[in-house]
Order: structure tokens, then C-alpha cells, then sequence
């Protein structure tokens, strides 16, 4: 299926539909299975099937999986001085593992996908609805 | 809190909590808002003014009299805008009369279920109504069992309760005629609610709570009309299911499926009070839904006499059911208790001829395909179903069991 098709599969969705973001966030334990030699295939198991029941239910609009946090660069600009430092915004218990753009009817089928996802039994799922695009985008 | 004032006055509000809110309600013109707004605060009284009065002789009675008097003053309040009408005078009488004389008032639960269940309420309501009003649980723990969100949960019991009253939904018993389509909707409401905490998960609190409270509302609705067989059969149903809850994991936290559980670890008690409930069902020589399905989970608990499960038994109870209910569960039931009894290609022939689209997000019947295939020796096409089932559980201890199966292939 091309991408233009998708797009305007989307469009005709959005009529009826909801888009809600999933952030993933996990424990530093459950991102450190994601190396670990005995932990690692369970993990991303879960994942990969958890991504496609997602796909093939049909409701996916966009997502990805990110690299751990320890990859991450922060920038934040105050009174027109720049800091940047190594690592995630904030010190937190869960970070920020992945996220799903999903569209579904209403927010209780959205809550339903989120409890599906295994960072909401190893750490948790935050459901959010997506602001609608602005009219002439 | 001292602690016997604590302890009796939640003993009153287990034992008493729904009688008194249905009296209230019923007698305020089946304003249930306003009735549960009374009873709360005729509580919070009893939290401030017990530990220094004492508690009364009659907890219930006391209760009572508070809430009357919160309605009077609410009413007073409304009397700005409208005049009192003699409905609610009349009752509000009668509730003082009862409160100082008896011990004993109408136990008009019975009619609260029935508002609750009324087929002018939205059916996915019914059962949150219904743990709040006759059981008195809050809005947040409804919330985590239908897994909603607080908030919305909360303003859609508020709406159901405005819409019972805007629309007069009447506070009473229904008909002969209409009897046993309403007593249905009481039943399956309260069968939600224990399919909810059964289904959640074998260590999740919340859900074994919630089977518990469903429970609770089985044994009102046993007690409220007895005799009748779809009420004996959903109760015989639930502690079957109940009676198990235990066996449902190992002792390292795996979950056990049903066929593979010890049955020492069963609740035998248990296991035999749904008996006899469903053997006094059956006298009424009127079969439903509720009774074939506690008939289905008796033939799986004779295990614990005969060591063995009648499969061609449960395929063909599986089959009446479905000629009661159009539930998946019961045609995916039918299609597994099949492949045991008659063989596993049978069983598949079944599933297959299920409508796929319905089922795209129905875990338990990839899980289902999952079993069938691999029994079949099909490994490449039941791995894809287990990784689908897998994908669709919302629960750690079977998405584990999930994962031994597909690594056993």
C-alpha cells in the first residue's frame, strides 16, 4: 500500500475517529533487559508483538521505539544562554522508552491498547489525546 | 475513630448500605443522587458524632433519620424553585415513622437493581451503576476494573443518575409480563462485573475484588428473588469459577490453566454450595444461559471426583449455549471442547468458521488458534497466533505462559 493511500485512508478515519499518543515509559530494570542475554528475547518479543497486533488491528498511525536514554542530548535555551547536557530532560524512576500514534474510536478503546502494551505491567502507559492539526495544514 | 465505631459502622454499611439507599431512593421519587447524597452525609454524622454519643442501638435506624433529615433540608432548598410534592412529603413521613419505631423497613434493593439494569440506561453503564449504588464502591475503583478513565467514569454514573431520574425510569419491580427479559439485564449486569475481575488477571487485586463484589450482588439478587433458576444458575456460575481462584497460579506466580490445575488446590467447599445451587436451579426445569454455563464449569470440576473431564459433555453443552447467547466466548468454548472430544481438526474447522473481523482483537481467540494449531502440528501458523495473542494480552503471567508455549514449539 502506498503512503498516499494511507494518508487518505487516515483522513477518512479522522471523520469519526480519535488520535491519541501512547508513551511508553519504563523502569531502569525493564530498559536493562533489552541487553541483557537471558532477559532480551522475551523483551523484544513482547514488543515485536505487541507492534503488530497494533498493525494488524489497523489503528497505527505512527510510532517508533527509541534508544535508551543514556543516548540522549538535551537543549534548553534561557535569557539567550544555551545549555546542553548528556541524557534525558529530567532524573525520573520511568523513561521515556517509545510512543504510538493511534486512532481508534474514543478514549476507553485507546485505554484498552495502552493496558496491551507490555511497559504498562513494567512500568507504565500514558494515554494522550493528539491536538487536531490546524485547518489549513 | 475509635475502633468499634469504625468497625460497626462499616459493618452497617456492608450489611445495609444498598436497603437503606434503595429506601431512600424509592421513597424521594426514585431521586437516587439526591438519596445517595443524604446517605453520605447521614455517614460523615456518624463518623463525627459516634465516638462522643456512643453508637446507637440501631445503626440503621440512625442512619436513617440523618439522611431523612438531609433530604428534608435539600428538599427545603429545591421548594425555592418548586413546590414540594406530596410524593416526597408522604415519604418523608414514613421515613421518620420507620426510623423511630421499627426495626425493620422494606428491603427495596430488589428495585434498585432493576433501575440500574432498566434497558433505558446505556448497557455499558449498567454494571458500574450497579457497583456503586448497591454495593456503595466509588467511581476510581469502577474505573481500574473496566479499565476507563476515573473522571469520565465518574460523570458518566453522574449522567445515568440524572437520566433515571429526567426520565422518570420508575422505581419499582417490573411486570409478569416483561419479568424475565428485565431479570436478564440484573443478571448479565452483575455477570459483567465478574467476568471483568475474572478476566483481569489471577494475581491482579483488583480484579479478585471485583469478582468478589459480583459475587456479593449475586447472592442479593439470590436472596431478593428465590427460586428463580437464572439467578441460582449465575451464582452456581461464579463460584464455580470463584472456587478456583487459587489454582489459577503456581507457587512461582505461573499461570495454570484450567485443565492442568490441581484440584486439591480448588475450593471443595465452594465447589460443592455452587452444586447443590445449580441442582436447585434445575428443579425449575427451565434452562438459560447462566445454568448451562455453571453446568459447563461442573463438568470440569467433577475432575476432582472422576480425574477426568467429559469433553463430548462440554462440547455439547457448549453447543446449547450457544443457542442462548451469541457470546464468542461461547462458540470459541465450543470449538476447543470439540477438539478434545472428537479431535483437533474437528475443533479447528470451528474456529476457522468464526467471522474473522470480529475477532481481529479478541485475544483469548488467538490463544485459542494458538493451542489448536500446535496440537495440530501446524508450528509455523500457531507461533503467528501466539504471537498475536501475545501482542493482545493485557497480563504478565499469561503473556509469560504464552511465551513457554511458543518456545515449546
Amino acid at each position: 500500500m502506498t503512503r498516499r493511500v494511507l494518508n487518505n485512508e487516515n483522513k477518512l478515519r479522522n471523520i469519526i475517529h480519535m488520535e491519541y499518543m501512547l508513551l511508553f515509559t519504563e523502569t531502569q530494570a525493564e530498559l536493562a533487559k533489552r541487553n541483557d542475554p537471558v532477559e532480551a528475547p522475551a523483551y523484544w518479543g513482547a514488543w515485536a508483538a505487541y507492534c503488530k497486533a497494533v498493525a494488524e488491528s489497523g489503528i497505527m498511525v505512527s510510532g517508533a521505539g527509541l534508544q535508551p536514554p543514556d543516548t540522549a542530548t538535551t537543549v534548553r535555551i534561557r535569557d539567550g544562554k544555551r545549555t546542553l547536557h548528556d541524557g534525558p530532560y529530567a532524573e525520573a524512576k520511568e523513561l521515556l522508552g517509545g510512543f504510538f500514534v493511534i486512532n481508534v474510536p474514543d478514549l476507553d478503546t485507546a485505554l484498552e491498547w495502552a493496558a496491551r502494551s507490555p511497559s504498562s505491567s513494567g512500568g507504565s502507559t500514558e494515554v494522550r489525546p493528539v491536538l487536531p492539526s490546524p485547518p489549513n495544514s | 475513630m475509635s475502633a468499634p465505631v469504625s468497625e460497626t459502622l462499616e459493618a452497617t454499611v456492608r450489611r445495609s448500605y444498598a436497603t437503606l439507599l434503595g429506601y431512600l431512593a424509592s421513597r424521594a421519587g426514585g431521586d437516587l443522587a439526591a438519596a445517595e447524597d443524604a446517605l453520605s452525609e447521614a455517614l460523615l454524622a456518624a463518623v463525627q458524632q459516634w465516638p462522643g454519643q456512643g453508637i446507637p442501638d440501631k445503626p440503621e435506624a440512625w442512619l436513617l433519620a440523618v439522611a431523612r433529615r438531609r433530604l428534608i433540608d435539600g428538599q427545603r432548598r429545591h421548594v425555592m424553585r418548586e413546590r414540594l410534592s406530596d410524593a416526597m412529603q408522604h415519604a418523608l413521613e414514613s421515613a421518620e415513622e420507620l426510623a423511630a419505631s421499627s426495626d425493620e423497613f422494606p428491603d427495596e434493593r430488589l428495585k434498585l437493581l432493576f433501575v440500574c439494569a432498566h434497558p433505558a440506561i446505556d448497557e455499558a453503564l449498567r454494571t458500574p451503576l450497579m457497583l456503586q449504588v448497591v454495593l456503595g464502591l466509588d467511581a476510581e475503583a469502577i474505573a481500574c476494573a473496566f479499565l476507563v478513565a476515573p473522571a469520565a467514569m465518574a460523570q458518566r454514573l453522574v449522567r445515568a443518575k440524572a437520566k433515571i431520574k429526567a426520565a422518570a425510569i420508575p422505581f419499582e419491580v417490573p411486570e409478569r409480563g416483561n419479568w424475565e427479559e428485565r431479570l436478564s439485564f440484573v443478571l448479565d449486569a452483575i455477570y459483567a462485573a465478574f467476568t471483568r475481575g475474572w478476566q483481569s488477571s489471577p494475581d491482579d487485586e483488583t480484579g479478585r475484588d471485583m469478582a468478589r463484589e459480583a459475587i456479593r450482588l449475586g447472592e442479593v439478587a439470590v436472596t431478593l428473588v428465590p427460586g428463580e433458576p437464572e439467578a441460582l444458575g449465575l451464582l452456581s456460575l461464579m463460584l464455580h469459577c470463584h472456587a478456583r481462584r487459587s489454582a489459577r497460579m503456581d507457587a512461582e506466580g505461573r499461570y495454570v490453566k484450567l485443565d492442568a490445575q490441581d484440584p486439591a488446590a480448588w475450593d471443595h467447599a465452594m465447589v460443592e454450595r455452587a452444586e447443590a445451587l445449580l441442582r436447585k436451579a434445575a428443579e425449575a426445569g427451565r434452562p438459560g444461559r447462566f445454568q448451562i454455563e455453571a453446568a459447563i464449569q461442573s463438568a470440569h470440576a467433577q475432575r476432582r471426583v472422576t480425574g477426568r473431564v467429559e469433553w463430548a459433555v462440554v462440547a455439547a453443552l457448549y453447543e446449547m449455549l450457544m443457542a442462548f447467547t451469541p457470546a464468542m466466548g461461547a462458540r470459541i468454548g465450543h470449538a476447543i471442547a470439540s477438539a478434545h472430544a472428537f479431535g483437533v481438526e474437528r475443533g479447528l474447522a470451528l474456529l476457522e468458521s468464526l467471522p474473522e473481523e470480529r475477532l481481529r482483537d479478541h485475544q483469548p481467540y488467538w490463544a485459542a488458534r494458538g493451542h489448536l494449531l500446535a496440537e495440530a502440528g501446524l508450528t509455523s501458523d500457531a507461533r503467528v497466533a501466539y504471537e498475536r495473542a501475545i501482542g493482545l494480552c493485557d497480563d504478565q503471567a499469561v503473556r509469560a505462559y504464552l511465551w513457554e508455549r511458543w518456545r515449546g514449539l
